[in-house]
């Protein structure tokens, strides 16, 4: 199966292709490079941006103004802050326009702890992000979610942000994307850029991908249960599912949903979950404080207070001002296995 | 830097002819009777706040009159600031529409109601939103730029801002992105210096003699011209504009201009004696060329005050927009 990256990778190939993405840019997305983490090797419309954020924004806006599609990259989320009245102008120029104008284009930034990467590569941006109306905000947890949903942004009509768990870009998922070829080193052949000098090579992108499109709204219910609910995304995902698997060991129900897409997001699994089990956990690693997981939380208390057995609990990144590059310290920082399954047998065990 | 031109000597004929003078001055006075409306509904209570553009009518109208007018990147592109009326009238629109957007009316046709006067949007003329934050359509016009470029044809793309805003990194980000050997783009920067960012002057602001000269180290084509003077404005807006639209570079064209009513209501929008009028001044050449007389010009701003006046009275009346359209247009419908 393809890791995050090769499925990014195969979605743009596709959309540039079929879906009229007219622009893969951003720093180092283009040739040789292919973006620092791979997600753009081999893409015919793909270029290197000057190493300049607002510009890349900028530019991206300027392109959809124009007729174009554009998927700009943000190297690191931790590098989007000084665009952020962008982002905002991006949000509002339907709205403000009274829409006469729109912008069809993404943006895709990698986020997220889990590769040691220190105060300036491990930040969040979904509590961010999640405050700049106009946006589509997706977080997929899996290749196969990330190629759907990535097919689903690039046909827009609005400003959509790609956010990219950096820990789990690397990792192979468990569902085969439609067109993907069985055997994963084969695929490697196909579309992985070698080592050493590039300029001769040329991808081959497997012949069958297909429009496989994850609708932006819809959640995934990863698991059910009855008596706990979870509810999360991004790398954090993986470890609310195996606290899922732990506790059903200890005999104990836990529901996971995956929310994949945070604006619009599924408020409707949320609801029916949690009006099943009485008791839900959010979990996310971006800062506790104003955290997305804290709308969730809200949103939970005001409307479904009489369904609730337990208070609902968030379980979020500490609200300090970085991530330390020790191995203690970014542990320290943002939610581990341990946190997650820890909360939610807590959760479980609560009584009145 | 330019060198002065015979134009500017006062005793040289006028050399435009005739027709395109007289249109010339007919929008500059519809301009400038238009931002006194909008100045005069601010101060009789018939809108929040007033920005635009009186002082600059004699760079904005030629512009206006120059660009490529429609839809796409076949066409030219505007991302503009908010002093930019001048060129909008120049373009057709009617002024009614600014006096509704004043008045935040339903009928507002650039935003319905919310957003400040003179923040155009105008989709069908290429017209991006003039948005309040200064210069961010720096960073935004290579990317229409880049569109028109592949896209063939002779469509520009053209940004204007102000002085003082070119102190923010967007105005780098433009010079830059439009000139990077690996992809040259059609953009003509537009900078109208009125040498005042709010209240602090530009010894305050810039230590560059020539904001112009910013381009140099882009080797990008770059002049200064009196954008106070419409005769020298369209000549040279329009040498530069055949320019990038054959050579599909960029061009950086600062023009000195005035700021007749101060930065906005927030500074009292009255009359600033002290800075030159370029209308004054025109029309004292157009009379002395016997292009028109004084009664004429007279008859013509008397006759736009009466129509603005009345066109005032009919936005004032119009309903504001209803509270439930505030959830209206925060995402487009799929086309």
């Amino acid at each position: 199966m393809a890791n995050m990256a090769q499925a990014i990778r195969m979605a743009l190939h596709y959309a540039e292709e079929n879906l009229g993405v007219t622009d893969i840019f951003g720093e180092d997305v283009g040739a040789p490079l292919g973006g620092v983490f791979t997600c753009t090797q081999g893409l015919k419309t793909a270029w290197n941006s000057p190493l300049d954020e607002r510009g890349i924004i900028g530019a991206a806006m300027g392109i959809a103004l124009g007729g174009g599609r554009p998927v700009a990259e943000i190297q690191f989320c931790d590098y989007v802050y000084n665009t952020i009245d962008l982002l905002k102008l991006a949000g509002n120029t339907c709205w403000a326009s009274n829409g006469d104008w729109n912008l069809p284009m993404v943006v895709r930034t990698p986020v997220g702890s889990g590769i040691r990467g220190s105060i300036y590569h491990s930040h969040s941006f979904d509590a961010t992000m999640t405050h700049i109306p106009g946006w589509k905000v997706v977080m997929p947890s899996t290749p196969l979610d990330a190629y759907g949903l990535l097919i689903s942004a690039c046909k827009e009509q609005n400003p959509v942000m790609f956010l990219e768990p950096k820990a789990l870009l690397r990792v192979k998922g468990d569902e085969r994307i439609p067109g993907e070829p069985d055997d994963d080193r084969a695929l490697s052949k196909m579309i992985d850029a070698p080592l050493g000098d590039r300029s001769q090579w040329k991808p081959q992108w497997p012949a069958e991908l297909e429009a496989f499109a994850i609708p932006i709204g819809k959640g995934k219910l990863l698991r059910e249960g009855t008596q706990l609910t979870v509810v999360s995304y991004g790398r954090t995902l993986p470890l609310c599912s195996r606290a899922a698997q732990t506790l059903a060991d200890e005999g104990i129900s836990v529901e996971v949903i995956d929310l994949r897409s945070l604006w619009p997001y599924d408020w409707e699994m949320i609801k029916t979950s949690v009006q099943k089990t009485g008791r839900v956990l959010f979990v996310n690693e971006d800062t506790e404080v104003t955290n997305f997981g804290e709308h969730l939380l809200r949103r939970t208390v005001e409307e479904l207070f009489y369904s609730l057995l337990a208070p609902p609990r968030l379980v979020a990144g500490k609200f300090i001002p970085g991530i330390g590059l020790a191995d203690t310290l970014e542990m320290a920082s943002v939610p581990q296995q341990n946190d997650i399954t820890d909360a939610l047998r807590s959760l479980a065990g609560e009584q009145p | 830097m330019s060198r002065p031109r015979l134009i500017k000597e006062s005793s040289a004929p006028l050399p435009l002819d005739r027709e395109l003078l007289v249109r010339i001055h007919d929008l500059m006075v519809k301009t400038r009777v238009l931002e006194e409306r909008l100045i005069q509904m601010y101060k009789q209570g018939h809108g929040y706040f007033w920005i635009g553009g009186p002082g600059e009518e004699a760079f904005n109208v030629p512009l206006g009159l120059l660009m490529k007018k429609g839809q796409g990147p076949e066409y030219d592109y505007l991302h503009a600031h908010y002093r930019q009326s001048g060129t909008l009238l120049a373009l057709g629109e009617e002024p009614i529409g600014a006096l509704r957007q004043m008045k935040n009316t339903a009928s507002d046709p650039y935003s319905g109601g919310r957003n400040f006067a003179g923040h155009f949007s105008l989709r069908k003329y290429n017209v991006a939103p003039v948005s309040s934050p200064i210069e961010v359509q720096y960073s935004i016009a290579p990317g229409t730029a880049m569109m028109q470029k592949r896209v063939g044809g002779d469509g520009i793309t053209i940004v204007t801002g102000g002085d003082a805003g070119t102190a923010e990194g967007d105005f780098a980000t433009c010079l830059i992105w439009s000139s990077r050997p690996a992809n040259p783009l059609p953009v003509l920067i537009i900078v109208t210096n009125n040498k005042w960012g709010i209240s602090t002057s530009a010894e305050g602001q810039h230590g560059e003699p020539r904001v112009s000269e910013r381009g140099k180290a882009f080797n990008i084509r770059s002049k200064t011209i009196n954008g106070n003077d419409p005769v020298e404005a369209y000549n040279e807006l329009k040498e530069a504009m055949e320019y990038v639209r054959t050579e599909r570079k960029p061009f950086l064209l600062e023009a000195n201009v005035s700021r007749l009513y101060g930065h906005s209501s927030a500074s009292g929008a009255n009359y600033v004696s002290e800075e030159i009028d370029c209308l004054k001044q025109f029309e004292t050449r157009l009379e002395a060329d016997g292009v028109l007389t004084r009664q004429q010009m007279d008859e013509l701003r008397n006759r736009y005050t009466e129509d603005m006046a009345a066109a005032a009275r009919i936005a004032r009346d119009e309903p504001l927009p209803a509270p439930e359209t505030i959830w209206k247009h925060i995402f487009a419908e799929d086309k």
